[in-house]
């Protein structure tokens, strides 16, 4: 009913209704807010690194920059919301230990070697694997033992830096190479960050694998109505361990951006709280946190938005401690207006204020 | 047949508090005979139940809240904020303890109203609304004040110092002179608070409305109860306890950092679910959180005496717990369903 609905109107008021429509709203606002304030927010200069490399530069860059790790989180955390109705709240930790297993791959038993003790991508996939190992946990959990994804992860978030301190015996090993440093940084050439390409490499890779397989349906109907989409021959229990492991491989690639950053790992602190951010993506984008239909494009929007807003304030001289009171304000401001409640109060009020206006006409 | 059903979940419910408070004392037991020392004397017991005052009060709040179908992820930010509020009222501002009080229950009744509301009324998901308040409160720490104060306050110190001698639960020690357990204050508000939330979930109409809501909402609707209320009321009651669990862990603490009651949050969830507490609503008591919170220092204890005191292995043990709970808990439920 309402599809047909929709279809009748106009592309722009069809955009209107989309779910795309909260994150959209929400770049204008911030992208308008700044161009009022100062414009030179928007200055890209090319300059050269230490290196002597070609580098953009400039607030836009930083946030597509450093939003990436966020972005590719946000792919995965969509699919999980969908299929299970429920976050996964482990993934900082997950980070911590999948960026250890590569270290302790990369470097060796040695804190600072002098050479890498196996190539780099032998280090990625072992991440990877690591990451879907701790995704398959966390979905068996969910999917066979019936426990609610946030409760299930919260062992893996409780584990996750302890592990990752156990992996790597307390130490923080480095690195050795410039090489390494590329996935965090820029390649010889290329003036844009790598960490931006390598999001949306993952971009075109998920778009392509819902073009062409059925996943993104098969999640929605699972997500929507688990029994009826069992009795139409899906296997709930293997498309929620799925996105689970999806979200792993993300989080993999995820940890080889934040490694390579800074050639170390911090496994205390590195990605703390992204998984809320992480959460808060998925919200921002219209999507349903109880699962069933999903936009991953509008989370991946509300993920550059929420570092887009990181950089506004940066850019106001506010502290990074003092970051999150000004971030949460503003989310509250948006989910307030974007609830559906408040939403239909307002449309109640427009037509209020219109009729009498009619009947004076 | 519905009062059949009835008697089937409570039972159930039973079962799970049974089970954690039967794991807490097979722990404990086991703890006093392989390892002796100072499990032996009541004082451990005790001084475990005064270092987690504050976490007590609050997770009592966490499952008021798990039990109608909610959650709160921002009492850490919240209890966090309160200790840096109290510690610049008593030593910027030449406070007194009660004022002090004052502060940390309004910043509790403060996010419980915002957010219950938000919850309530506007629809908003706890998560997300939560998670904000969380943010909030973390962020407004750091503009009150940053550096970390130590308090000196007089007043404060003397109800610091408050405590209760346990008669007959003494020991004597080498020297032969008796020495009394003691407990501190923030524990028997802990203990009266966990009494009174019980009486307040168990006799009252307003306390069974809770699970009626976390429950069946539908059911609860056409039972005429106020659903929307209801969820108000576990936000601003988790929220105010918050608030007095605040203050209790300050009193414990007695300084103020912007790294206070970090993971908070997540201890007070595991130490409802320990306690039987499910997610999925309507199920719960806070006499099993009591449990929850202890057995979860108890192991915390017992492993760093048995010698292992890598940092690491206490998340790894607190995640081992938690999952075996977990799968324990999912295991009787779906026994319940094929029922």
């Amino acid at each position: 009913m309402e599809k047909t609905a929709v279809k009748k109107q106009n592309p722009f008021s069809r955009l209107l209704h989309s779910q795309m429509m909260i994150p959209l709203v929400a770049l204008l606002l911030l992208l308008g807010f700044n161009l009022l304030m100062d414009p030179t927010f928007f200055k890209i200069t090319l300059g050269t690194n230490s290196d002597g490399n070609p580098v953009l530069s400039g607030n836009l860059i930083s946030a597509l920059n450093n939003g990436s790790e966020l972005a590719i989180l946000a792919i995965g955390m969509t699919l999980v919301t969908a299929a299970s109705g429920g976050q996964d709240i482990s993934v900082g930790a997950t980070i911590a230990i999948s960026g250890s297993a590569m270290l302790r791959v990369l470097c060796g038993t040695e804190s600072s070697p002098s050479s890498l003790a196996a190539p780099i991508i032998v280090g990625f996939l072992v991440a990877v694997l690591v990451g879907m190992l701790c995704g398959a946990f966390n979905g068996i959990l969910v999917a066979a033992f019936k426990i609610q994804p946030m409760i299930a992860t919260l062992i893996m978030y409780t584990a996750g830096r302890s592990i990752a301190a156990w992996i790597n015996n307390n130490q923080l090993p480095i690195v050795p190479g410039k090489v390494f440093t590329y996935f965090g940084g820029f390649i010889p050439g290329i003036p844009i960050p790598t960490p931006f390409l390598i999001a949306v490499l993952c971009f075109i890779i998920i778009g392509l694998v819902l073009k062409f397989t059925n996943l993104g349906l098969y999640t929605q109907a699972v997500g929507i109505n688990e029994n009826a989409a069992k009795l139409n021959g899906l296997k709930p229990a293997f498309i929620k361990i799925l996105s689970f492991v999806i979200l792993g491989v993300c989080v993999a690639v995820a940890a080889l951006i934040k490694c390579s950053r800074t050639s170390t790992i911090n496994y205390s602190v590195v990605a703390q709280n992204i998984e809320m951010d992480a959460i808060l993506a998925v919200a921002l984008g219209g999507n349903n946190l109880g699962g069933g239909k999903f936009n991953i494009w509008a989370s991946v929007i509300a993920a550059y938005v929420i570092q887009l807003l990181t950089t506004t304030l940066y850019k106001f001289k506010v502290s990074s401690d003092a970051l999150p009171a000004y971030k949460a304000v503003v989310v509250i401001l948006l989910i307030v207006f974007s609830a559906p409640v408040v939403k239909e109060k307002m449309a109640e009020l427009g037509k209020k204020i219109r009729k009498p206006a009619k009947e004076v006409g | 047949m519905p009062e059949k059903k009835k008697k089937r979940t409570l039972s159930d419910a039973n079962l799970l508090l049974l089970i954690t408070i039967v794991v807490f004392f097979v722990m404990y037991i086991g703890a006093v005979v392989l390892l002796g020392g100072g499990f032996r004397k009541a004082q451990m017991f005790f001084n475990i139940l005064d270092a987690n005052a504050g976490l007590v009060i609050t997770s009592c709040g966490m499952s008021l809240v798990m039990i109608t179908q909610g959650i709160d992820i921002s009492i850490g930010g919240v209890v966090r904020l309160i200790c840096m509020c109290c510690a610049v009222n008593l030593e910027l501002q030449n406070g007194n303890p009660f004022t002090a009080f004052l502060i940390a229950m309004g910043i509790g009744l403060a996010f419980g109203v915002v957010q219950g509301f938000l919850v309530a009324y506007l629809e908003i998901q706890p998560f997300i609304v939560s998670l904000a308040g969380m943010y909030f409160a973390k962020g407004l720490t750091t503009i009150i004040h940053t550096n970390p104060i130590s308090v000196t306050n007089e007043a404060f110190k003397a109800l610091r110092k408050i405590e209760f001698i346990l008669p007959g639960l003494g020991y004597y020690n080498k020297k032969g002179t008796y020495i009394n357990t003691t407990i501190e204050l923030g524990s028997v508000i802990a203990l009266i608070v966990v009494i009174l939330m019980f009486l307040m979930l168990r006799y009252t109409k307003f306390g069974r409305n809770f699970y009626a809501v976390g429950g069946n909402k539908q059911s609860a609707l056409m039972l005429g109860i106020n659903v929307k209320f209801t969820k108000f009321m576990s936000h601003v009651i988790c929220s105010l306890l918050a608030g007095l669990g605040g203050f209790v862990y300050f009193m414990h603490i007695g300084s103020a950092a912007t790294s206070n009651a970090n993971g908070m949050e997540m201890n007070a969830i595991a130490s409802s679910i320990i306690g039987g507490t499910l997610l999925t609503g309507g199920v719960g008591n806070v006499i099993g959180t009591l449990f929850g919170v202890l057995s979860l220092n108890t192991i915390q204890n017992i492993v760093s005496s048995i010698g292992l005191d890598d940092a690491w292995w206490t998340g790894i043990t607190i995640a081992g717990m938690l999952c075996l709970f977990l799968i324990i808990q999912s295991v009787v439920m779906s026994r319940t369903k094929k029922k």
